[in-house]
């Protein structure tokens, strides 16, 4: 029945899905895993709402996906980039894939939306998360360095998982510049998602910004052009002060647009799931002041023809002083703002545990997980999934289940929980010597790695002293030994060989085989020799594991999804703790204040600093 | 007292003093001050000849006190703690050995200046007779 209702929302229109009679498919598409049929009671509806209401409270930050796949709350994440007509895919989401989802929007949206607007936005967002599902991949592939290929297929552990692997590559969206928190401008942003195409969407705020930017500019000039245009003749002369204001005026603008074009015309380097509270801001005072000089001028100028020439160029000298004010509000709020430090992030792999610390200062929430992206792929070393979970042959020893048998008993209800239990004290009683086994083989492990590491280093110091730089000799004298000249992709091939079994041996043994192809230790090879370098540095890539950017494809987008309790536009403040999720992985990031710091005062004299001999102590007895 | 040649034994006249320690209060004290010690100034030692001696040496002797009775002198060298070696100690552990608190006695070994002159003086007298 999931299917139908998302048949039937597809051959209605793709852009506005009606609002009226949500409420039994709203029904329909939440409860689908259950079987429950299509409800059209405005009372069921209401109940699954209240369940919803319950299920979304329920949710933790997306950790514990065992208790979601039992609950199955079906709430979407926040809009996509559909791009396009996917098929739709009738298919149960579970609640596993909802982890991905940011479930985010869901908490954010639940101070400020009733019921009403969350249930039509998720049954938009569901729709439409259906039919972009494979557009979504196609824009941007969340695969990473050379392995992910690999992992992304594991982990797309059968059609449910699989189903909603594009959601997950759909969070990260442009912003809605004019998307305020009130539930009909909210209504209509989607309904302005929905109609369009998924490239505009991200420079939707970049075009606005533009163009308002450009008439802000244009403005001074069109306030001195005017008059001069409309009633020429009747304008007061005005000479030398004038003068001095046009030249003030041209100075002013053309610092308007060489700091416009050093602060604003950057390529934004993320794009946030919600507005960014501080453009927006701007772009609203910007749009205050240019409205109400036009009106200004329209009333008092344009209506009367005023005469005083003069007035009206000071007129214009102040909207660019305005601007130019406004200009340094922008500075302060978007760049110099968030530069003193006020909070420590803490951030942790949730795979395998690395953790880092930060200095931030305040920043939306947002802004801050940004933040730590730009540090994770510089500071993280890259996810090594391969690393992760004890060997099986350790753990797998306590799975020996124990059998048992119920001696006559009558009533079976008790039974399997007795069962249970019985068999979790039986296992707790066993002496546990799996720690043993995990001492051993960690020890042995290391052995091999080092030994194989010795052997890598021997044979690459071997071929590297196979070859040398030619120096061009003025006298090719003698072609006795006639040496063949070779450009450093053919001396890489050559020195290759000798050592590409210890190289191997070596990278499987520390499971970084994924990472690195035969190509690319050649290339990198290749640009060791040019640059002179010595064999352990040619080495420091492969002899540990270095940060992600190293392995990182240029090109393509990341794609992060943002799960966090509170709206992601609220300040950072004391406990937070949101996460950035990708397939395999995830950041918790946890906020704590810096301590206040109170600096004391001691003068010390520098006469003071007097020193004599220890002398004999004499101690009594 | 006898100067030090590295490598060599030291050899030096001594005489025996038992201090019967005097309790006072939760102490037991013995009623004279030591200085020196391996790990001290040698060169601020008054008392000592070879300014690189880095024995133990007594500083103060509280009078009427147990060591005044026992015959110990301001200026003596300890040799010996109970057996336990002076010469080569730290000031902290010699300190340690001399105030044991399951001791009630000390015997001390202790070497001055006058000894040595007294027993030079006997050997000569002994010389000059024969």
């Amino acid at each position: 029945m999931f299917g139908d209702s998302t048949l039937k929302r597809q051959t209605g229109s793709c852009a506005c899905p009606r609002w009226s009679g949500a409420g039994s498919t709203l029904g329909s598409f939440r409860r689908n895993r259950r079987g429950s049929a299509l409800r059209s009671g405005r009372k069921a509806s209401k109940i699954d709402s209240l369940r919803t209401k319950v299920e979304l409270l329920r949710l933790p930050l997306g950790l514990s996906t065992k208790s979601l796949s039992q609950c199955k709350p079906q709430l979407l994440g926040p809009r996509d980039k559909g791009s396009g007509a996917g098929a739709p895919r009738a298919r149960a989401l579970t609640a596993t894939d909802m982890d991905n989802d940011s479930t985010y929007s869901g908490y954010s949206y639940k101070s400020s939306h009733s019921r009403s607007s969350r249930k039509h936005r998720e049954r938009r967002d569901r729709h439409r998360s259906s039919k972009s599902r494979d557009g979504s991949s196609r824009d941007k592939s969340s695969l990473q360095p050379p392995g992910e290929p690999l992992l992304d297929a594991e982990s797309t552990r059968g059609e449910e998982r699989d189903d909603n692997w594009g959601e997950t590559t759909t969070v990260v969206t442009g912003t809605s510049v004019d998307s305020v928190s009130q539930e009909d401008l909210t209504r209509v942003t989607k309904e302005l998602e929905d109609s369009t195409p998924l490239h505009c969407r991200r420079y939707l705020g970049l075009t606005l910004g533009a163009i308002l930017g450009l008439f802000a500019f244009v403005t001074p000039l069109a306030f001195l052009a005017l008059p001069q245009l409309l009633w020429r003749d009747s304008l007061d002369p005005c000479g030398t002060p004038c003068e001095g204001l046009y030249i003030s005026l041209a100075f002013k603008l053309l610092i308007l647009l060489i700091s416009t074009w050093a602060l604003f015309l950057r390529p934004p380097r993320a794009s946030f799931p919600r507005f960014f509270v501080y453009r927006c801001l701007l772009l609203a005072l910007v749009f205050l002041f240019v409205a109400s000089y036009w009106l200004f001028y329209g009333v008092r100028v344009l209506e009367p023809r005023e005469t005083d020439y003069r007035g009206i160029v000071g007129y214009a000298a102040s909207l660019v002083d305005a601007l130019l004010f406004i200009q340094y509000l922008a500075l302060v709020l978007l760049e110099v703002r968030h530069l003193r430090a006020a909070f420590c992030l803490k951030v942790v792999r949730s795979s395998d545990g690395v953790s880092r610390f930060y200095n931030v200062g305040h920043l939306s929430i947002q802004r801050a997980a940004a933040w730590v992206l730009d540090h994770y792929y510089s500071d993280f070393p890259v996810h090594n999934p391969a690393v992760l979970n004890l060997p099986k042959s350790i753990l797998s020893k306590k799975a020996s289940a124990f059998k048992i048998y119920s001696l006559g008993e009558e009533n079976s209800t008790g039974n399997s929980t007795g069962q249970s239990r019985a068999m979790i004290a039986a296992a707790a009683r066993r002496r546990d010597n799996s720690h043993n086994e995990y001492y051993y083989e960690e020890a042995e492990m290391e052995r091999r790695v080092r030994k194989r590491k010795a052997r890598l280093v021997v044979a690459v110091e071997e071929a590297f002293t196979h070859i040398k730089r030619h120096q061009d000799e003025p006298t090719p004298s003698s072609p006795k030994h006639p040496r063949e000249v070779m450009d450093p992709r053919e001396a890489a091939q050559a020195i290759f060989a000798p050592m590409a079994r210890a190289m191997q041996k070596y990278l499987r043994a520390t499971r970084q085989q994924s990472y690195h192809t035969m190509e690319s230790i050649i290339n990198h090879l290749q640009f060791c020799i040019t640059h002179n370098m010595t064999p352990k540095a040619f080495l420091e890539r492969y002899l540990a594991l270095g940060p992600t950017l190293q392995y990182l494809d240029h090109g393509r987008g990341r794609q992060w999804t943002l799960v966090s309790e509170d709206a992601v536009t609220s300040a950072l403040r004391q406990g937070l703790v949101f996460s950035l999720k990708r397939p395999d992985f995830s950041l918790v990031v946890s906020v704590t204040p810096l301590p206040f710091l109170a600096l004391g005062e001691e003068f010390v004299d520098p006469k003071s600093h007097k020193f004599v001999m220890k002398l004999q102590s004499e101690t009594s007895v | 007292m006898s100067s030090y040649i590295p490598g060599q034994p030291v050899t030096a006249v001594v005489q025996k003093i038992e201090i019967q320690k005097l309790r006072q209060g939760d102490r037991l004290i013995l009623g004279f001050s030591i200085g020196g010690g391996i790990d001290q100034d040698p060169s601020q030692n008054p008392y000592s000849e070879d300014k690189s001696d880095k024995g133990i040496y007594v500083t103060r002797v509280a009078p009427g006190g147990p060591a005044d009775v026992a015959g110990l002198r301001v200026g003596d060298k300890i040799m010996q703690v109970n057996g336990w070696d002076m010469t080569m100690i730290k000031h902290y552990h010699a300190l340690k050995k001399l105030t044991k608190s399951n001791e009630v006695v000390v015997r001390l070994l202790v070497t001055r200046k006058s000894l040595e002159q007294v027993v030079r003086g006997a050997m000569g007298f002994h010389k000059e007779e024969h």
